[in-house]
């Protein structure tokens, strides 16, 4: 098989504001982004000829050759892994781009997901929710923050992780947020808030969940050679793969409800970009709830099954830690654009733009993308 | 999926019904839950689906469950993600593993939160929600 290391770079991203109102469609916000991310390649909209929207969302190609003026859009696809979508796209745009399908490959997410229809409200009509939507819905288990207390529990009681363990993770990316301008939250957090917040699905707090909300980002993906010609320091991906659990459609008949699809991708990323785990400086994991992001830790690989609640402790992912994680504040307290503000975030810790929350001499990175049911995907960056 | 089963007084999700689990809903109404089970090989396999994951057969047939089950994981629902479920909090819903080897998910009745624990041994029974749907429910064994 043909390596995919190094053969392609992100060249451009952009993010709008993320606000809990954007008072704009969800086409504008992906179309701001994506003009944004354009720009900041130094391209101009008619060399863009790959797109890969989200799936689940309103906005199809066709919106993209409508709105930016594309004469001949050669590469369409779709990821549908729901938050690994984002880091699942790029494992499609290298793909494309190294079999010389297309050049510059456009990744555009956008939603209204605070001021628009919620995200529990959409999730059984799609598709991918049909064996919930018929075997667990009725009796009333019906959302993520339900669906994945399951999985939580199973590894409290398994390996006596706590719910102090994940304050850890909701306090520290809390932190991060404030850092960033453009982070929803900007309220200090401490483990006696989050143990005080209100429980939604036990063991899951109201802090073990993220936001939901209104904004858009994207990223361009370039050949490495048309890469080194833009106006940005490339990031080359060394390495990227999606994952699909066992059980995917549903957690209850999966054997293992502690592992994830990222269990399957993180070997292959990590062997496709030829590093080790003490080589990755800085990582965005993908939050939709503190718990997942200790269960992806494990199934990485940054420690073994069970020892993620330590893993997370005494100040190791924060900043000046030994694995700093979500430096942008995450969909826990900066904004829920489905896990492409984690790709932005790791693109710009390693230009060297991550502001007040930069890590020192981040040179090598990690983003996942973690969605529905477990989907899981890894991509790993360099400057 | 052919149709949404309808009852007017009725306000929580209904099982969107298909085809292949048609004889799992039934069974569930007649209180005596059947498990679907590869007519070649005798896997048995839930939920319902066309084919058989080890052998590739779609011959089916259907076997009554025990409904011994243990408890293999389950969360306490404080926050109402459906108006139906209002009026039922706190929730305790559960990951059974059943006698068989597959999973049920399903509500847990007459237990306090502080018994509940992996492997406590539960028994399924039965709760006629509407005229045309019974739902799956435990109660401590």
């Amino acid at each position: 098989m043909t390596s995919l290391m190094d053969k392609c770079a992100v060249t451009g991203i952009g993010e709008t504001a993320y606000t809990k109102n954007s008072g704009k469609s969800v086409v504008a916000l992906q179309m701001e982004a994506s003009l944004k991310a354009i720009a900041d390649a130094g391209l101009r909209p008619s060399d863009i000829d790959g797109v890969i929207p989200y799936g689940s969302l309103e906005v199809v190609a066709e919106e993209f050759v409508t709105n930016l003026g594309m004469q001949d859009l050669r590469f369409s696809a779709v990821t549908p892994l729901g938050g690994a979508s984002a880091v699942a796209a790029i494992q499609a745009a290298v793909s494309a781009l190294v079999a010389g399908v297309a050049n510059h490959v456009l990744i555009p997410i956008g939603r209204n997901g605070s001021s628009g229809e919620r995200i529990g409200a959409r999730a059984a009509a799609m598709p991918q929710f049909r064996a919930i939507g018929e075997y667990e819905m009725p009796s009333g288990n019906i959302a993520p923050p339900q669906l994945y207390a399951h999985m939580a529990r199973r590894h409290m009681e398994m390996y006596g992780t706590t719910s102090r363990q994940l304050a850890e993770i909701a306090v520290t990316v809390r932190s991060n947020a404030i850092l960033n301008d453009n982070a929803v939250m900007q309220k200090p957090m401490t483990i006696e808030d989050h143990q005080n917040s209100r429980m939604i699905s036990d063991p899951l707090r109201l802090f073990d969940c993220c936001l939901e909300s209104d904004g858009g980002a994207a990223v361009i993906i370039s050949r490495a050679e048309a890469a080194k010609d833009l106006a940005q320091k490339p990031i080359y991906i060394m390495g990227v793969a999606e994952g699909h659990p066992d059980s995917p459609s549903t957690i209850t008949q999966r054997p293992d409800i502690t592992t994830l699809g990222t269990a399957k991708a993180a070997p292959r990323a990590f062997g496709m970009a030829g590093v080790s785990h003490k080589d990755i400086d800085v990582a965005e994991i993908y939050d939709c709830f503190t718990y997942i992001v200790m269960c992806q830790l494990e199934d990485l690989g940054f420690c073994k099954k069970g020892e993620g609640g330590d893993f997370v402790s005494n100040g190791r992912i924060a900043l000046g830690g030994e694995l700093p994680i979500n430096t942008h504040g995450g969909l826990l307290s900066q904004s829920h654009i489905i896990g492409m503000n984690h790709v932005c975030e790791l693109v710009k810790q390693l230009r060297g733009t991550g502001g007040r929350a930069q890590v020192a001499n981040a040179n090598i990175g990690l983003v996942t993308g973690y969605g529905d049911m477990g989907d899981g995907a890894v991509a790993i960056m360099r400057n | 999926m052919e149709k949404i089963m309808s009852d007017t007084a009725y306000d929580k999700p209904m099982p969107p019904l298909n085809r292949d689990s048609k004889p799992f809903w039934d069974s569930l109404k007649d209180h005596a839950m059947r498990l679907q089970r590869c007519a070649d090989c005798g896997k048995i396999r839930h939920y319902p689906r066309p084919v058989c994951d080890s052998c590739y057969s779609m011959e089916v047939d259907w076997v009554r469950a025990s409904g011994q089950g243990k408890l293999h994981s389950w969360t306490i629902t404080h926050h109402a993600f459906h108006p139906g479920f209002l009026g039922d909090l706190p929730m305790m819903l559960v990951t059974v593993d059943m006698e068989e080897g597959v999973r049920i998910c399903a509500q847990i009745r007459d237990v306090e939160a502080d018994q509940l624990c992996v492997g406590m041994p539960v028994r399924l029974d039965y709760e006629d929600a509407t005229a045309d749907l019974t739902l799956p429910v435990f109660r401590p064994a």
